[in-house]
This record gives structure tokens, sequence and C-alpha cells, in this order.
């Protein structure tokens, strides 16, 4: 096809013009996304250096994670988009299993049960997922033509909701909601059909006051009560948002400056070195500030969809897309809930945030991207 | 994998068209959801900016204010009667303790902590935030200080702070014209500019302290504090000191006040000192007397019902509430009156059978001297108290006339001293008692209150400004306890100005030398009812004795026997001026029960005006503390 040749011309001049592109492609690192997470990580490291009051040690151990990040990200880059196709019946069947050992007899850490402990380090089984469901959602829809028909769509539906119904289970709100719509993003990248979608949109609507009532823990019932009210419990729940708002507000179009933020350094905000670091962000650098970073996020996420446009197969044009699509969630959510948009879910802002062992999960999702978009040449040819 | 490819090759084309559709579609979205994220932060950054950058300053800036530090009080000489001493408070700051209940246990082995601390602790800890300190105990001494900072590193949230209290070093002495201060209550709160005084804990409540509650309290300061979501203080942005209270001193001479108490101390009673030339407040003493320092720290109720049910009255100001009948100390300014009004000449003579009788009324009217003085003038009748002569003077006076003149004395008003509370006794008149008793007023009340009894009263301190205004021959000053305020500057005094009250209209002078003499001769004269105080006098006195029937201060019924006894005993009452050619100290006092004012009063008087005119200041008897540094005690 026209578009292939072109890209393999494409890559021959890249070929002429510079050796180091090639030695990148070899090392199947994507430049612009490369390029994309560093200013990313770079900024976080900036303000994580205001949000920790100047603590080297916090920047440390950030950089370290950070560092194995990019490890883990550039290992992932070296698998070829077919073998992780091979793999993913085995990632999601692991993962499962690990959900279910995790309720069974996972610790427990503020209150819900997420992490499983293997002797020399302990898992986040929910991480693994992130990447499983998708990946294996993709795989099983890119077994038959697409668009998927009702069979199908309704074992990827089983695939989808029963780990994120584990999740949801530990109690993980944000996570369960991360993963679902990962899955889902397959479902409709996949092509599922657009009455299919708003009556499923109709059903929940429907269900709503079900789910309100007997599947959401009371905490997660007063976050959202919080968020549509926050000025009736100014000094309990509604605490962060307010703070947050007042964060991001008083920083005006310029911010207040690097390390300069009083709602920062003066305790006023909570979690401000992970899920509100958003908040630190916005009142020392402003609006200003907000439209760089956005517009790496912007760029970042513009090459993953051009990547998944790219891809040459299916499996990997509905992973890419889905990685994607879920980044930008993360993203939105994050600063929806900073911001006092959305209710208070426990998600960091990507590149961002202190720590999490999300940080390494993005950074695989990144890996896969990449990889998707290295090893193109060897499934053209 | 191959075979699947093979058959699905058809429709790859339309897969991947389905995909970039969907790409769009989400890109979309996306590309709206960002624009929402946008215009949210427009919304908080931009159009709301200021509003949250307000929140934000308040959040992070209070205003704390600073108690300025209260005015000092000094006498006339500069020996301090009031001063701020930093006092110890041990206070708990919950959100550092670990185990409250554990802590309270510890710290009462340590110190004494009572249910009155617990239970104010307890519900001080309900009104304040966790960071604050709340206190526990106040006024440690040394010694629990000591106990209890040996210990503080065991007691996490325990903290012992400093802060500046009222102290009265001469202890009882003036208790009453100095006054104390305490705890602000509701009511005053409500009065108070409440900026002014948001971080003073005391008022004045009695006394100078009431009086110059403006001048001493000073002014707040305030410091702009940044802190942190705690509330913790980070650091001062902004400082505006607080202006100390002013330091007064007082007309007061302290050794002359502790004469006077010390000689009222077994007999209660009240003497008042006033400097004729200008109306300064000598002495003002009122016995029984309290230690103002039992107020500052609140006065434990014990204490308090001791002193307020004691039937001796110590919180009661004798010398400004104090209403006692004037008796024969009255005779002067009636005598003044004969003369001013002429009704009666210098040398007009009467005949004292010991008795006087009104022709409408069988009731004889006696004279104190039961065999009578004889042959009596003016003169005579001062020098040796005759009653019958005032009986017969009253009667042509009339007691319309009597009364307006003792008016022009002052006597029924009210002095204008500056203390508050003062009593303006009375000058009974016809008006007066038609209005008050609804009854006609009899000639036998003009006759006893020709002698100053009856329903005549006054206070020591008018009667004090009455015989200041004779030395002055009729010049009157408003008393004033207040000598000078210190210019916080350069420490010079500034020294207040006398204030006049309308002068005793003169007719002839030589009726004020008329009565003078008299008061000379009641000294002076071998037959003086006061000459038993001319012993070794050093200048000259003129005086007058009086002897009052009890009332006016209320009896008992609980009294013992002996007790009953002594409270029908007279009122001793001495009114003085001296030296006579130079007056610089008028002195009125009651001795309650005293019995003889020239046996029991005079003395008294002749000892105060000793101390303040020979100025013997070597007198050991008196132990005074004297002036320290005022500003060695700093605001924190």
């Amino acid at each position: 096809m026209s578009w292939q040749n072109s890209t393999s011309e494409g890559f021959r001049e890249e070929n002429r013009i510079s050796a180091g592109r090639r030695l990148l492609y070899r090392l199947h690192i994507d430049l612009p996304l490369w390029i994309g997470i560093m200013l990313l990580a770079a900024m976080g490291m900036v303000v994580l250096y205001s949000a920790g009051d100047k603590s080297i040690e916090l920047l440390n151990r950030q950089f370290v994670r950070l560092f194995i990040a990019f490890i883990v990200m550039i290992a992932i880059a070296q698998i070829n988009p077919s073998t992780l196709k091979h793999w993913a019946p085995w990632l999601f069947g692991i993962g499962l299993l690990m959900l279910i050992a995790v309720l069974v007899f996972g610790d427990v850490g503020k209150g819900a049960q997420r992490w499983l402990n293997l002797g020399l380090f302990r898992f986040q089984p929910s991480e693994l997922m992130k990447i499983a469901v998708p990946i294996m959602t993709a795989w099983y829809l890119a077994e038959a033509p697409l668009p998927p028909r009702r069979g199908r769509l309704i074992i990827a539906t089983v695939i989808v909701i029963v780990p994120t119904l584990l999740i949801a289970k530990q109690p993980d709100l944000g996570t369960s909601l991360l993963i679902a719509s990962s899955g889902i993003f397959v479902l409709l990248l996949a092509g599922l059909g657009w009455k299919l979608i708003f009556s499923v949109m109709a059903l929940m609507a429907a269900s709503a006051p079900v789910f309100w009532n007997y599947l959401l823990h009371d905490y997660q019932r007063q976050r959202v009560l919080t968020f549509l009210n926050p000025e009736t419990d100014p000094l309990g729940s509604g605490y962060h948002i307010i703070q947050s708002t007042i964060a991001i507000g008083s920083g005006g179009v310029y911010g207040k400056g690097w390390l300069n933020g009083t709602q920062a350094h003066l305790d006023f905000l909570p979690e401000r070195s992970t899920d509100f670091v958003f908040a630190v962000f916005s009142e020392e650098f402003g609006f200003l500030g907000i439209l760089l970073l956005l517009a790496v996020y912007i760029a970042v996420i513009s090459r993953g969809i051009i990547i998944a446009v790219n891809a040459q197969d299916t499996f990997s044009r509905l992973v890419a897309g889905s990685l994607t699509l879920t980044f930008f969630v993360y993203v939105f959510v994050n600063i929806g809930m900073v911001s006092g948009i959305l209710p208070v879910v426990g998600l960091p802002l990507p590149l961002i945030s202190y720590g999490g062992t999300s940080m390494v999960t993005i950074m695989a999702a990144f890996g896969i991207l990449m990889s998707i978009q290295t090893h193109r040449k060897l499934v053209g040819s | 994998m191959a075979l699947n490819n093979n058959l699905n090759l058809k429709d790859h084309f339309h897969e991947t068209q389905i995909f970039n559709q969907r790409v769009l579609i989400a890109g979309v979205i996306m590309f709206i959801l960002l624009i929402l994220l946008l215009s949210r932060m427009v919304y908080l950054q931009i159009s709301n900016q200021q509003y949250y950058s307000t929140l934000s300053e308040n959040n992070r800036v209070n205003i704390q204010p600073i108690p300025p530090t209260r005015g000092l009080i000094f006498d006339r000489n500069g020996i301090l009667l009031a001063q701020n001493l930093p006092s110890f408070t041990l206070e708990i700051i919950p959100e550092h303790v670990e185990d409250l209940n554990k802590t309270l246990e510890n710290l009462s082995q340590l110190i004494t902590v009572s249910e009155d601390d617990l239970k104010r602790f307890h519900s001080n800890r309900r009104k304040k935030r966790r960071f604050e300190g709340i206190p526990l105990r106040f006024r440690l001494n040394e010694e629990e200080v000591a106990k209890i900072s040996v210990q503080l590193y065991k007691l996490p949230g325990v903290n012992i702070s400093a802060q500046l209290s009222r102290h009265y070093p001469q202890g009882k002495l003036a208790a009453h014209a100095v006054g104390y201060v305490s705890r602000i209550n509701e009511a005053e709160l409500r009065k108070l500019n409440a900026s002014n005084y948001s971080a003073t804990t005391h008022i004045g409540k009695v006394g100078i302290e009431r009086t110059y509650e403006d001048l001493l309290h000073g002014q707040v300061g305030f410091e702009h504090v940044e802190t942190n979501a705690q509330g913790r203080v980070l650091r001062v942005l902004d400082r505006t000191l607080p202006v100390s209270g002013k330091n007064l001193y007082l007309n007061m001479d302290s050794k002359v006040q502790a004469i006077a108490e010390q000689s009222l101390a077994e007999n209660n009673g009240s003497l008042v000192a006033i400097d004729p030339r200008n109306g300064a407040v000598l002495a003002i003493a009122s016995m029984p007397i309290y230690d103002p320092n039992l107020f500052v720290h609140g006065i434990s109720s014990e204490n308090y019902k001791a002193l307020s049910t004691s039937a001796e009255r110590p919180l009661f100001n004798r010398a400004l509430r104090g209403q006692y009948p004037p008796g024969s100390t009255v005779k002067p300014l009636m005598g003044l009156a004969g003369l001013e009004l002429n009704e009666l000449h210098a040398h007009d003579e009467i005949n004292c059978p010991g008795w006087y009788m009104i022709k409408s009324d069988e009731r004889r009217y006696r004279d104190w001297k039961k065999e009578g003085h004889k042959k009596t003038d003016l003169l005579k009748a001062i020098t040796e108290s005759c009653d019958v002569f005032f009986y017969d003077l009253a009667l042509t006076l009339g007691i319309d006339n009597m009364s307006s003149y003792l008016a022009h004395f002052g006597l029924g008003q009210k002095t204008g001293i500056d203390l508050l509370g003062e009593l303006s006794g009375l000058n009974p008149s016809r008006e007066w008692k038609r209005r008050n008793r609804n009854l006609p007023w009899f000639p036998g009340e003009t006759l006893i209150t020709g002698i100053g009894q009856g329903f005549m009263l006054t206070t020591p301190l008018q009667l004090a400004n009455a015989t200041a205004a004779i030395a002055t021959l009729g010049q009157r000053f408003k008393p004033r306890m207040l000598y000078a305020i210190q210019d916080e500057q350069n420490g010079e005094l500034k020294p207040t100005k006398a204030e006049t009250l309308s002068s005793v209209p003169i007719n002839e002078i030589s009726h004020w030398q008329t009565i003078i003499h008299s008061m000379k001769n009641v000294v002076h004269s071998i037959y003086g009812t006061a000459r038993g105080i001319n012993r070794n006098l050093k200048y000259t006195i003129a005086g007058k004795t009086g002897t009052a029937q009890v009332f006016g201060i209320a009896q008992d019924a609980e009294y013992k026997k002996e007790e009953i006894a002594k409270k029908l005993q007279d009122h001793a009452l001495f009114i003085g001026f001296a030296p006579i050619e130079n007056p610089r100290i008028a002195v009125a006092l009651i001795v309650e029960n005293g019995g003889s004012g020239g046996a029991v009063a005079a003395p008294i008087v002749r000892k105060v005006m000793d101390q303040y005119l020979l100025n013997l200041n070597e007198d050991k008897t008196v132990p005074l503390n004297t002036a320290t540094k005022s500003e060695g005690v700093a605001a924190q």
C-alpha cells in the first residue's frame, strides 16, 4: 500500500540523514515520544523540588524511580508487538490469578487490599492489568474481522468487566475505572456499533442509582457528595478541593513563582507531591505554566495517536490507541479532580506526581507504543 | 495467523477506516475535554484570580495582637505601688500530647492541680484549636517551674509560658485607692474597645487602676504573621509595636498613708489628708483593708467569701463611701455661718446650763458636759465644744440658712475626686426632708443638725475638703489622686493641673480668722478638747474634735455581746489643718466606735501631720519597698 511505501522511503531517508536517529531506531526508541516524556519528567522534577519543600531525598527517589521506569520502557520497546500478542492471554491469566490472590491474602494498606507480597517486593497486580486488559481485549478482537460480532463482544466485555470488578472490590475505584476505560477504548476503536454504544450509555444512566446505593463504599459516596458541594464540609472531606482550587486560582496568569507557592509551602495543600501536584504547579507557574504543561501532554498524546494510526496491524492499532487514550484519561481525571470539576479519585498526574507504581506502568505503556512504532519495518517487509 | 490474514485481507482497509474514524472522534472528544479543562483554569486563574488570591492571603496571614505593657503607679516620692512581674503559666498543647489523661496525671504528681483548674482546662479545651496552648495552672512559683522544667522532656506538649502580670509590691497599702486589676468580665467586654483590648486579659476594677484605665492600658500592637495550615506562626511579616501605658505618679505620700493605716489598725475608720493649696490627696486610708494581689489571678472563692462577708467590710472604701454624722467637727462651719450671715457676733455670749429647751417642746437637749459650760462665747464654744451654744445658734440661723451655707463647703455633694464610687453624704434641708421622707421639718431637728447629728452625713473625704476650705479662707479644689503623668520619651513628669471648685463667698475676712483662732485653741489652749496633742508640737494646728453617735454603718444582728458594746460606742472624729500660718495639710479622721475625738482621733492626726510636715523619713516602723527600675520588666 502507498502509505507503507512512503514510510519506508521516509525511513531510508532518515537513514541517510542521521546516524543518531538510526541508532535510536535500532534501540527501538521513538524520538518525539522520548522527548515528550523527558520534558514531562523534567517538569515533574522541578515542581516536585518545590512541592517536597526542597527535599533532595525526594528528588533522588523520584529520579531512581524514573530511571527504573525508563529501563522498563526501553526493555519493553524491544519486544516485538507480535510477541506481545502471543503473551496476551498469559499476561491476562496471571494478572487475573494475582487479583484473586490479592483479595484472598493481600496486604492491607490505607484501608484497601491492593498489594501482593511476593517476598522480595510487594506488587500491585492491578498495575499489570492496566496493560494486560487492553492487550488481551485487542488480541481477542483482532482474532476476528472487525467490527466484532455479538458473541465476541460479549466475551470481550467479560474480559474487561471481571478484572474491573475484582479491582473495584479491593477497593480501588480510580484504577478500576482506568482499566475499564482501557478495555472499553479497545472496543470503541474496534468499531463497536453506535446503536450499542448509546444503549449501553442509557443502561448505565439507568443503573446509576443501583451503582450509587450498592456498589460504592461510603468514602467513595462521600467524595462525590463533597465534590458536588465542597463548602458543606470545608475542614473535612471538602478541604482538599477547596484548598487546591485556592492554590490554582491564586496562581493567576503568571503564577507566584517557583518555590513561592504559599498554599503549598504552608501545608494548606494536602497530598501536594502526589495526587495534588498539579495544584502546586498551577500556583507557582500560573496559567502560562498550565498552557505549557498541557501542550507537552497534547504533544505526547498526539504522538501516541499518530503511532496508533500508523500501526500496521489491528492488534497494534487497538493497543496503541487504547493506551494513548488511557493516558489522556489519567491527565484529564487528575487535573479535573484537582481543579474541582471531577470528584476526588486517587489518580496521579502521569510522569509528574511523585512515586506510585503507576509510573512504571505508564512507562511500560510508552514502551509498547515505541515498540509498535519501531518494529513496523519488520511487519512491512 | 496466516490464514486469518488471508481471510481478512478484504476487510483490512475497512478496519483501518473504522479505526481512523474512531480515532478522529476520540480526538474531537479529547479536544472538547481539554477546552473544558482550560476554561476551568481561565475561570479560576483569570476571572477569579483576585478572589482566590484573597483566600490564599487570608489562609496564610493572620493578625496577632500584642498586649501593651501596663503603666506603673508610683506615689509622690517615686515609691512603686503597682508594677508588672513575669508570671508563669503551665500550658498544654493538645496536638503534641500523646496521652492527655496520663499527662494530666503526671503533672498532678509534680504540682498541685485543683478540681477548678481541671474544670477550666477542659472547658477551654473545647473552645481552642489543637495547636493552641491551654492554660492548666496560673502563677507557678519558682519551685514548681523548676520541678516541671526538669521533667519537660518526658512531657511532650507541656509548656511553661511567661506573661507579665500585675503586682502590688506594697501589698495592702492604700489598696482602696490604688485599686486592682482583674480578669475582664463579659459585661466589660461589651463596653470595651474590642480591638485595643484584643490581647489584654486584665482591666482595672477599682481605684486608680480603674479611673485611669485608659492611661494605664496603652495601645495594642499588632503583628502580621504568616501561619501554616495548622495555624503555627512561621514568620512575622510586619509588626506595629504596642504603646505602653503611661506611668502615673500619685499625690499620695506612702509614708503618710502607712502611718494613717497603722494608726487605724485597731479601730476601723478612715483618714483623708489633702494639701489645701491644690487639692492633692496626700493620704486616703480606709481600714480594714485587703491585699489587692489576691484579685489579680482570680480570687479564690474562700478568700472572696471571707472578704465580702466579714462584718468589718474590708472591701468597703470608707474614705469615699463611708457616710458618718460629722458631730462637733461641723461646729467651726456653723460658727462661720453665724458670723458671715450676721446672725452672730464674735463676742455674743450665752449661758450654758448643760441643757437647752425650745418653747414648743418638753424635751431637754443635753450638752455633752452635764454641768454646762456656763458663760460661753463663740471662741469658748468651739474650743470646748459647747453644744448648747450651737443649739441656740442653729435655732437662730434656721435650717435653710444652715444647709445653704454648708453647701458652700461641699457638704451633701460629691467632691469629684478622681476615684469612682464616691457618695455625696447628706446636707439635710426642709426641701430634702419633704421630698425624701414626705414629712415637715421639726425645730428639734434644726438643733441637732447644729451639732452635726440627726440626718446630716458626711464622708471623710468631704470633711477633709471642707477643712481645707477653712484653711484657704474659702478657696476650694477638687481632691486629686493623680499628681503627674510620666512622659514616655524623656521620663519627665507632667503634673496635672489643679481644678478649682466654687469658692466660699467671704463677707468679712475677720470672721474666718476668728474661727481659725478658735480652732487653734482646740489644740493649743489649755481648755481645748484636743490639748493632749500639743506637747512638743513644732508647728501650729487648727483643729476640731468630734464625737458622733453611732448610726450609718450597719450593725450586724449576729454580733456577740462584747462586740455589740464596742459597736455602740461613739465614733471619734478630728479635723484639722497645719501649719496655721501657711496651711500645707488638712486632715479629716473618723475612728469608728473610737470613743472620744480628743483622746483617740486627734493623736492619730498629729502623727500623720508630723510625718508629713517634719518629714520623718527615718521612721523604721514603716516598711516600704523602694521603686525599682520601671522598664526592667519588658514585654514578652
